[in-house]
């Protein structure tokens, strides 16, 4: 159990002239969460394609729970799950005929009623796939992926298209998965997502990794400067940004209570994950220097 | 692990039931030679020599589009779709699953050709097969060798909104040439040389000899050959271009 479920070193993948993955380094051990958080066109995509064995790489070395996916291998396959970004799928089976089958190519399958449920889809389980709605048809993608019991599973933006309370319960199908001690490697757009359910967050733009680590200590590492916002006599907002807010508290708060008031709105704000995503993406960004961010957890 | 011999037939049973639950498709598939059938023998009526051309032509014509036409649309649809993407992800041999697919459409032939046979028989009066053996070879022959090709030629059929008609481009000529509606021998000099280079014409050549003109296999061993080599050329076009994505990097 000590090695990775995933290694990767150098990892280069160019379509023609286009450098979509353009080095990068990155290990999932087994029993964690690893998320892959970046704009659209970061390489997300193309990153855990190469690790599921879609795409060939160009250069660099990886390794999926001990095998090289450049060779397929069938062992591999019916040890991990995948949730591709855009799937297809038979338009006139059922959902439970869907998972039904998807149990059979597999090993040590889970119950089909079971995993059905887990995915919300017990109301639809004898609809055809082409009557469900986009957000359904992509829990029947989880499904699918989980119904092989899988000890890693990939999800590339595995909640897009649902509603607040399908993310929730994905959110949960996930957690539960962590639970059960099963490695997963997801990417997202959506920031709260990462923070939710990532033990670790790298964040790629432009094929490369400009941070990695637990997103708690994303949010500190990067900006280590606290917000200070209030409203001033005058009712206009003011905002700080310090190393340290004691200090400037202390001042706002004495001087208040010298004239027996309050401060107005007064808030301490440590730097979120969306801080740290939104700055590290942000366009000027992109060619400035790595802001001092923890290369590795 | 579940063994490829059983995954692929759990994956040929799936392949049957998404092809009749699309119902209004699997009567077309069936019903198309059959009009052709009737309409053609309307027009030779009480030609026998004619009729004695048309069954066996027909016969090979939905093979064909069994298999040829059938799996290159079919191919394209779930590679533009992803699903062959996705079967690609699970354990499922790749071997298994093409077979499953390729198995599925000789089903379609089989049944097919069954339906001419019997119509023939019942309607045409091209009597029943008179060598069983040879048409079960040039039947199997030919959806072999078909069926390659249909894969193969799926490889150069962009996406799935031009796929009928990179198919008919193929499909109506071939059958022209091939002497489905008439003798291949009265056609002029040149098109008999290209039907002649055609593996169709071969398939319908043997399948005239098992059922009407009493041509034996041995006969018709040339025509077998000259399936082969189609075939094997065929497969190694099919293996080698496959892709299972849209997308390719
Ligand atoms: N098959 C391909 N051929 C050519 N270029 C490609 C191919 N796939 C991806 N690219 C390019 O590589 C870059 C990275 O694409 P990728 O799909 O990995 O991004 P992503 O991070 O997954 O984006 P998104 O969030 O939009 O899904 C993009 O610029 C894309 O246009
Ligand atoms: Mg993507």
């Amino acid at each position: 159990m000590s090695s990775p479920a995933i290694e990767v070193r150098d990892l280069r993948k160019s379509y023609g002239t286009h450098d979509a993955v353009r080095g990068i380094d990155f290990e999932v051990a087994r029993g964690e969460v690893f998320g892959l958080l970046g704009p659209n066109g970061a390489g997300k995509t193309t990153t855990v394609e190469v690790l599921e064995g879609y795409r060939d790489r160009t250069s660099g070395e990886v390794s999926v729970l001990g095998f090289d996916p450049g060779t397929r291998p069938r062992e591999l396959r019916s040890r991990v799950g995948i949730v591709l970004q855009a799937g297809g799928m038979y338009r006139f089976v059922t959902v439970r005929e869907a998972v039904t089958h998807w149990a059979r190519l597999y090993p040590h399958p889970r119950d089909v009623e079971e995993v059905i449920a887990v995915a919300g889809l017990q109301e639809k389980a004898d609809a055809r796939v082409r009557t469900l709605s986009g957000g359904q048809a992509r829990r029947l993608d989880l499904a699918l992926a989980l119904v092989g019991d899988p000890e890693l599973i990939f999800l590339d933006e595995p909640t897009t298209g649902f509603d607040p309370a399908a993310r929730r319960a994905a959110w949960d199908t996930i957690r539960s998965l962590r639970d059960l001690g099963k490695t997963v490697l997801l990417t997202t757009h959506y920031l709260d997502e990462a923070q939710e359910l990532a033990d670790r967050v790298a964040i790629i733009k432009a094929g490369r990794i400009l941070a990695i680590g637990r997103p708690a200590e994303l949010g500190v590492g990067a900006l280590t400067r606290a917000r200070v916002t209030w409203r001033d006599e005058d009712g206009r907002v003011q905002e700080r940004e310090v190393e340290d807010p004691t200090r400037l508290v202390h001042d706002l708060t004495a001087a208040a209570l010298a004239h027996g008031g309050t401060v107005a709105e007064l808030t301490v704000s440590r730097p979120s994950l969306e801080d740290v995503y939104l700055e590290l993406t942000a366009d000027a960004a992109a060619d400035a220097p790595i802001p001092p961010v923890p290369a590795r957890a | 692990m579940p063994d490829a011999l059983t995954l692929g037939w759990h994956q040929y049973r799936l392949e049957r039931r998404m092809f009749w639950r699309n119902p209004s498709a699997a009567f077309f598939n069936f019903v198309l030679p059959l009009l052709f059938l009737f309409l053609i023998g309307a027009i030779v009526s009480g030609d026998q020599d004619a009729l004695d051309v048309i069954v066996p032509g027909i016969a090979g014509m939905s093979v064909l589009s069994t298999t040829f036409s059938a799996l290159a649309m079919n191919l394209v649809f779930l590679r533009e779709q992803g699903v062959l993407k996705r079967m690609r992800g699970t354990p499922l041999p790749s071997g298994a699953y093409l077979g499953a697919l390729a198995a599925n459409a000789v089903t379609n032939a089989a049944i097919q050709v069954t339906i001419v046979v019997v119509s023939g028989r019942l309607f045409f009066g091209t009597g029943w097969p008179e060598d069983y053996l040879e048409l079960v070879v040039f039947v199997v022959a030919g959806v072999a060798c078909l069926a390659a090709l249909g894969v193969a030629y799926s490889h150069l059929i962009p996406n799935f909104d031009s796929a009928p008609a990179f198919v008919n481009v193929v499909f109506l000529p071939v059958i022209f040439v091939s002497g489905v509606f008439f003798d291949a021998e009265d056609a002029p000099a040149f098109l008999r040389d290209i039907g002649r280079a055609l593996p169709l014409t071969h398939v319908i050549d043997g399948l005239s000899g098992a059922m009407v003109t009493g041509a034996s296999l041995a006969d018709n061993a040339g025509s077998l050959g000259v399936i082969a080599l189609w075939g094997i050329g065929g497969a190694v076009l099919a293996i080698r271009g496959f892709s299972w994505d849209a997308k390719r990097s």
